[in-house]
Order: C-alpha cells, then sequence, then structure tokens
C-alpha cells in the first residue's frame, strides 16, 4: 500500500501531465487488485482451491518450489504461486487443464517406477525431484519466439511457464507474485513511473555532443 | 472520451467509411472530419482507452487485450506457393481502436530519399520485384513533418549526419538517455560510428493535453495509460472526434465491399458484436485495415464483375508482402542498466542505411537500436542466456542477475518484394465469423537474410566494444511470422502492376482508396509507421481535393 500511495502521491504532484481524472479512474481498481492478491494468506482460513484437490495441490506445490526454489531468497512459494496456477487453470489457462489432468498422474508413475518405494513427488527428497525433473526434461528444444507468451505442448512446460508467470506478474494485477517477491528478485523496483537517471551508466551522461565537438575535445 | 460523436444511420450514405481506425485510419478520420466531411470509421476491435490499458503481462500478451486473436482468427503458414499451409500463428496486429499504434515500439524514423528510388539506383536483382515509387522523398517531407507536429514525435533535428533533408526541427527534445542508449552511444562511437538520439512518437514534453512518458518500463505490446505514446488514438482520433462529424464504430468486422452496377463502391458490410450484418453506405470507402487484412478484404469483396477481388484487375492484390529484416543481439553488463525502466529506444544509429552491393556482396541497407522491451515475465522465459538451465536455483540466480544487466541491440533492415510472398485466403481454414482465413506465404529473399547476419555481426562488434561480459544472438531464420506488413496493395502508375496510383486510389475502382502499410513500395530500413502516417496524411490531402473537385463522385 505504501507503494500506492507513493505512486498516487507522484502521479499528481509530479507536474508532467498526468491528470488528475486519471489518477481517480483508476486508483479504485489499483486498492480492489492490491488487495485481493493479499487475501488468500491474510484470511488465515483454508484457501479453497478452485482447480487442484488437496492433494494435487500439494504436488503442484512441490513442483513448482523445484522450479524457483526457496534459498537465500524467496521462491514460487513465498509469491503464492500455488494459488495462481489455480485460478489460471479455471482462467485464463483452462485450455491447460488436461495438461495437468493428465501430466500429473504420469509424473507420478514416473516417481514410482524411478524411486520404487517413493508414492509421490511431494515425498521424493529434493535431489530425487531434481534428478527426476532433469530426466524428464526436453532434449532437442527449439528456441523459443520471443515476445509472446508461448504456447506449451508439454505439462511440465506449463507448469514452467505459469510458475514464472505467477513468480512474476504485476503483483497489482492481484494474482501472484504476492508481496512483490519476484520482482524484489529480479531487481524491478514496484513503480510505475520513474525519472532519469535509470542506471549505472547513465547517471554521469554529460548531455549529447554531436560527434564533431566530441573529437575537438580531444 | 468518445465525446461529441454523431450516430449515423448506416443506410445513411456518409462521405467517407474508413475501413479500420490504426496509423493511417486515424489520421485519415482526423483530415478528412476536420475538412468539414462526415465520416464513419469501422474498427473490427474494440474500444478501450487508459482505463482499460494494463500492465498484466498474462491478459495483453497471453490473452491478445489488444491484437488479433488466435483462436477467433486463425491463420495458416506456408513458404512457397507449392506447399500445402499449416495452420500456425502467422501475424500479429493491432485490435482495438488506434490499431498496431497502440502497442508499438514507436521508433519513428523517416524512409531516405534512396527509399523512394532504389530500383534506379541499384538496378534489377535477381529473385525480387524491386521497383522505384511513384512519388519521391520531396513529395512526403511536408507530410513527415506534419506527423512529427501533429502526432508528436521526439528527436533531435541534425544529430545524425544520414538524415534527410528536412523543412522543421522536431517539436519535442529527445526523450531522457537510458543506460543502453550511453552503451550504445559511447561504444559506436568507438568504432567510428554515428550514433544519435532515436526519434521516438513517445512525449518527451506534456503536449496537446497529454502527459511526457513517465518511463512506466510497458511500452512495447501495451498501451500508454498516461496517453505519452502517440498512438493513433490518443493523437488524432480524439480530435476527429471533437470535430462531431465522426462516428468511431468499434467491434465492426468489414468482411465486403459492395459495389453497384457500374463498379463503383456504395459502403461497407460488416459484422457487429452479435455478428449481425450491416452496410453502411458511402461515397467513398477507404481501407486502412493493414497490409494483410486489406488485401484479405478485398480478396473477399470478389464478385461477378471483380472475379479476382476489387481492384485487382492487375493480380498484385496481396503480392510482393515485405516483412522487414530483422536480428536481435543480448549482452549482459556488470552494473544495473535498469533498462526496463522507460520506452525501449533512447540511441540509434544508420550508418549502414545504404550498403554498397559490390563490397558486401548483396543488396540492402540498415539500421541499429540500443534498447530494452522486455517485462518481466517475457525476460525470464526468452531474455536469458541459451546455456542457463530451465528452472531451479540456478535460472533463479541468472535471472535475478540478468534483468536489470541486459540490454539488446537490436538490426532492423529491407526486405526485398517478391510476388510469391503474400497474404492470400486460405481454401480451407475460416475464422468464427466463417471467413477464409488469412494465409501467409513467405521465404526471405537471400540477400535479406545475409544483410540480417551482417547487421547482426555489427552488433556484436558493438557490444564487445561496449564491454558486455556475455553476449549472445538469437538465431537469424527464415521469417514464418508477420509483423511488419507492407506492400501488398502498392503503389504505382501502371494500372498493370499496382493497386493504387499515388493518390491511394485504386486503379479499378473509382471511389475506392487503400492507404496503410500495404501501400508501401519498398520496405524501408524496418520502421514503417512513420511513412505510413505521412501517407496518410498526404492522402488526405489528395482525397480531399478530389471529392472538392467533385472528382470522386463523378
Amino acid at each position: 500500500m505504501i507503494d500506492e500511495l507513493s505512486r498516487r502521491r507522484f502521479l499528481s504532484q509530479a507536474g508532467i501531465g498526468v491528470s488528475a481524472a486519471w489518477v481517480s479512474a483508476h486508483w479504485p481498481a489499483m486498492v480492489a487488485a492490491a488487495t485481493h492478491a493479499h487475501q488468500a494468506v491474510q484470511s488465515g482460513t483454508a484457501y479453497k482451491f478452485e482447480f487442484f484437490t488437496p492433494a494435487e495441490a500439494t504436488e503442484i506445490d512441490a513442483l513448482s518450489a523445484r522450479i524457483i526454489p526457496t534459498d537465500d531468497t524467496p521462491g514460487a512459494r513465498e509469491a503464492g504461486v500455488l494459488y495462481f496456477i489455480d485460478r489460471a487453470l479455471v482462467t485464463f489457462a483452462s485450455d491447460d487443464q488436461q495438461k495437468y489432468r493428465d501430466g500429473l498422474p504420469e509424473l507420478q508413475s514416473q516417481v514410482r517406477e524411478k524411486f520404487p518405494g517413493v508414492e509421490k513427488f511431494s515425498a521424493a527428497t529434493v535431489e530425487q525431484q531434481d534428478e527426476l525433473l532433469h530426466a524428464m526434461e526436453p532434449q532437442d528444444e527449439k528456441a523459443p519466439p520471443r515476445r509472446r507468451v508461448n504456447s506449451v505442448q508439454t505439462f511440465l512446460e506449463a507448469l514452467r511457464v505459469q510458475t514464472i508467470s505467477g513468480f512474476l506478474i504485476d503483483p497489482e494485477a492481484g494474482l501472484g507474485n504476492r508481496g512483490g517477491v519476484g520482482w524484489k528478485l529480479i531487481g524491478r523496483e514496484p513503480e510505475h513511473s520513474f525519472q532519469p537517471p535509470f542506471g549505472y551508466y547513465d547517471k554521469d551522461y554529460p548531455g549529447w555532443q554531436p560527434a564533431q565537438k566530441m573529437a575537438d575535445k580531444k | 472520451m468518445k465525446v461529441g460523436q454523431p450516430k449515423y444511420k448506416t443506410s445513411e450514405e456518409v462521405d467517407f467509411v474508413i475501413i479500420g481506425s490504426g496509423a493511417a485510419g486515424g489520421i485519415l478520420a482526423k483530415e478528412l472530419s476536420t475538412n468539414g466531411f462526415r465520416v464513419v470509421v469501422l474498427e473490427q476491435g474494440p474500444y478501450l482507452t487508459e482505463a482499460d490499458y494494463t500492465h498484466n503481462e498474462i491478459k495483453v500478451l497471453g490473452e491478445d487485450l489488444l491484437t488479433n486473436h488466435p483462436k477467433l482468427q486463425p491463420t495458416t503458414f506456408r513458404k512457397t506457393p507449392q506447399d500445402k499451409a499449416k495452420e500456425q500463428r502467422a501475424v500479429v496486429y493491432g485490435r482495438s481502436v488506434g490499431g498496431t499504434s497502440v502497442h508499438f515500439t514507436a521508433n519513428f524514423w523517416r524512409f531516405h530519399e534512396i527509399d523512394f528510388i532504389e530500383r534506379s539506383k541499384v538496378g534489377a536483382i535477381p529473385g525480387a520485384n524491386l521497383v522505384d515509387w511513384p512519388i519521391r522523398y520531396a513529395d512526403l517531407e511536408p507530410y513527415y513533418t506534419k506527423v512529427e507536429w501533429e502526432i508528436g514525435v521526439s528527436g533531435l533535428a541534425g544529430a545524425s549526419p544520414f538524415d534527410p533533408p528536412r523543412s522543421k526541427p522536431y517539436p519535442m527534445p529527445p526523450l531522457p538517455v537510458k543506460s543502453s542508449g550511453v552503451i550504445f552511444e559511447r561504444a559506436a562511437r568507438q568504432l567510428g560510428w554515428n550514433p544519435f538520439p532515436a526519434p521516438m512518437a513517445i512525449l518527451s514534453q506534456p503536449r496537446a493535453g497529454r502527459s511526457a512518458c513517465m518511463n512506466c518500463g510497458f511500452c512495447l505490446s501495451f498501451g500508454c495509460e498516461v496517453g505519452a505514446k502517440s498512438s493513433s488514438l490518443v493523437a488524432a482520433i480524439r480530435v476527429a472526434e471533437g470535430t462531431g462529424r465522426c462516428e468511431i464504430r468499434p467491434d465492426s468486422y468489414v468482411h465486403r465491399i459492395e459495389t453497384d452496377a457500374r463498379g463503383r463502391a456504395i459502403g461497407a458490410a460488416y459484422f457487429d458484436k452479435d455478428k449481425n450484418t450491416h452496410l453502411q453506405k458511402a461515397k467513398a470507402v477507404i481501407v486502412c485495415a493493414n497490409g494483410a487484412e486489406t488485401p484479405r478484404l478485398l480478396l473477399m469483396s470478389a464478385n461477378a464483375q471483380f472475379p479476382n477481388g476489387l481492384a485487382n484487375s492487375s493480380g498484385v492484390v496481396g503480392k510482393n508482402l515485405m516483412l522487414n529484416s530483422a536480428a536481435i543481439s543480448m549482452g549482459v553488463f556488470e552494473h544495473p542498466l535498469n533498462d526496463y525502466k522507460g520506452f525501449a529506444v533512447s540511441r540509434i544509429l544508420h550508418d549502414f542505411y545504404e550498403l554498397d552491393a559490390q563490397k558486401v556482396g548483396f543488396y540492402g541497407g540498415g539500421g541499429l537500436d540500443g534498447r530494452f522491451d522486455a517485462t518481466p515475465i517475457g525476460f525470464a522465459l526468452n531474455g536469458l542466456p541459451p546455456d542457463t538451465p530451465k528452472w531451479g536455483s540456478a535460472f533463479k540466480k541468472t535471472l535475478s542477475e540478468n534483468f536489470t544487466r541486459t540490454m539488446e541491440v537490436f538490426s532492423h533492415g529491407t526486405s526485398l518484394p517478391r510476388e510469391e510472398n503474400s497474404f492470400s485466403l486460405d481454401p480451407e481454414l475460416k475464422d468464427a465469423w466463417g471467413l477464409p482465413a488469412l494465409r501467409l506465404t513467405y521465404k526471405d529473399h537471400p540477400d535479406d537474410l545475409k544483410l540480417a547476419k551482417w547487421l547482426n555481426d555489427r552488433s556484436l562488434e558493438l557490444l564487445d566494444a561496449a564491454g558486455a561480459r556475455k553476449k549472445w544472438s538469437y538465431p537469424i531464420t527464415e521469417q514464418e511470422f508477420a509483423v511488419h506488413l507492407l506492400g501488398t496493395c502498392r503503389m504505382g502508375n501502371d494500372p498493370k502492376t499496382s493497386v493504387i496510383n499515388s493518390d491511394h486510389r485504386t486503379h479499378d475502382v473509382k471511389n475506392l482508396f487503400l492507404c496503410d502499410g500495404s501501400s508501401l513500395v519498398t520496405s524501408g530500413r524496418g520502421q514503417p509507421t512513420m511513412t505510413i502516417e505521412a501517407l496518410a496524411f498526404r492522402a488526405a490531402d489528395r482525397i480531399t481535393a478530389l471529392a472538392k473537385s467533385g472528382e470522386i463522385s463523378a
């Protein structure tokens, strides 16, 4: 909320011509989105999944935690990726439902085959989990097309794309990236307006000079 | 907004119906309504405004909030006319009021003199259908200036030694330099090249009631929430609406231009939101539907009198498609650039605009820009070095280091027109309205691929000179996906080899005009929108003169 307040203050006061109408038009939506994003954890009661059974949710949680693990910084778990994916599968990613319905049992049978006695992915050790995922990686992966959120073929690839999406989506969308932990990890500041200097290399820029003048100085 | 709009009845014969509200359609609507004409603009997409735009990558990139929808509007692709086309996503374009100008990068390069007379200068090129324009740079210069001042372009006149002549400076100073721009500028100068501030259709200062850019970092692919990006929505359509003579009718998908017994266009037939059909009558029809949809509409409008499609006696409707060659190299640097802040591009160079074919061994030319245009999810999926693991702690570590430290050097260049490269109607696949799907046929001319590789080698040289600690390139392959949609209803003096004359009037139908990327005769060096908009301003002058002299209705 502090980010939102400072953003609003910036928009109203920065004098760069942003209309007050724009701010007031967006303000209720901004608040609603930010509130929604935090409800799942803050309610304190058990989250009611829309797509997964509780048992499936445990497996997806374990899988996404290997894609973006929690180490010395927050990972998929802390970003609430599981809840993002659950919601995605009943809304914008409903086309992927079958991949999950087919892919998860298939994965579990591979777990049992590879590690007899281990009943499911979430029961395996982290080392076993990583070994399994490595074994299932596609061998002849083509470079993905740029810029689009790609259409994906397999369960694990869908899970990877959705885990990354849930980790890095604009927190204001109210879907994932809880607490902005994904953006914090990659160094993306939470604001949506910035002023120069932006980075290390432009902070001492002396201003544009024609090449001839530069040459004269030498 | 949507204020002050008249509501015309479909049975009322307005002066002009304009099909498409993008870069060209928006400007024609503004100019013609300002000149006193009654105008209806039919836009297939919804009327979205600043309040509807979002930084939600899933909605914008995953669900195509602002672009054509692959499920409703499937497309097919084949490499040559001998192949059978396969269903695949083959084209992306803007599909909301404002068209592609809502979400584009906003690189606004003028064409240079050479782009209009290249055939005369370089001669015939085997395997290409290169011809001169019927107009010259000097004919378009006043209209480039008009775009800069009326639509809003930031830049610095005289900063590039390769710039063509201009009658006026830019109306606004360049946007602030980004770290990618500083790195690009220093390295390019070290190599003896001439980098300069990028001309961008984004406001560096408040102007005409619109905000200056606030550097939000969601620019390419996204709509601008503060109206700083000079889309035709904020820069032209709102002016058109203000005249009280222009109606913007969204969710109106035109599928046919109707003609009468005399072979004149009488109006545009379209589906409304509920798939009911209507015919908007008009004295003249102007198609600005883009280089894919304009030829498609002409081909779908075939009738007994025009069996090969409307305005297609030449047989070249849909042909000579040019996509522009392109290549991207990425560099990772020691310190954070934070290049996610702001618009995409702040420095470019045009030293290679006109390469000497004798020296390099192929035809072509282009420009380089230093940029960062990835948003967080897109970057994590597609922006990391190819040797990065796809998941796990190592993936996470590289992602956390690289997002703020990466920049791109993007090279843009010519495409040669080839008659076989085209948009046509797929004979089998239909869209959600039961209309024939777009079929893309495309195989780059070998020179285009050589050019892309040559320019990309310069990009890598630049990243080396800049001291990038890691660099790599996306593979340069034959294109199968169309973004720049150019040349498919080319302008020319000869009705046998071109579709429109230099007034944008079709050779075959007196009151039918076409203006968009399809009008282009050559591809330029990769940034076509500035030229599309200059052509639209010029077309508006020509069409106004014809209408006032009674030439159109005669």
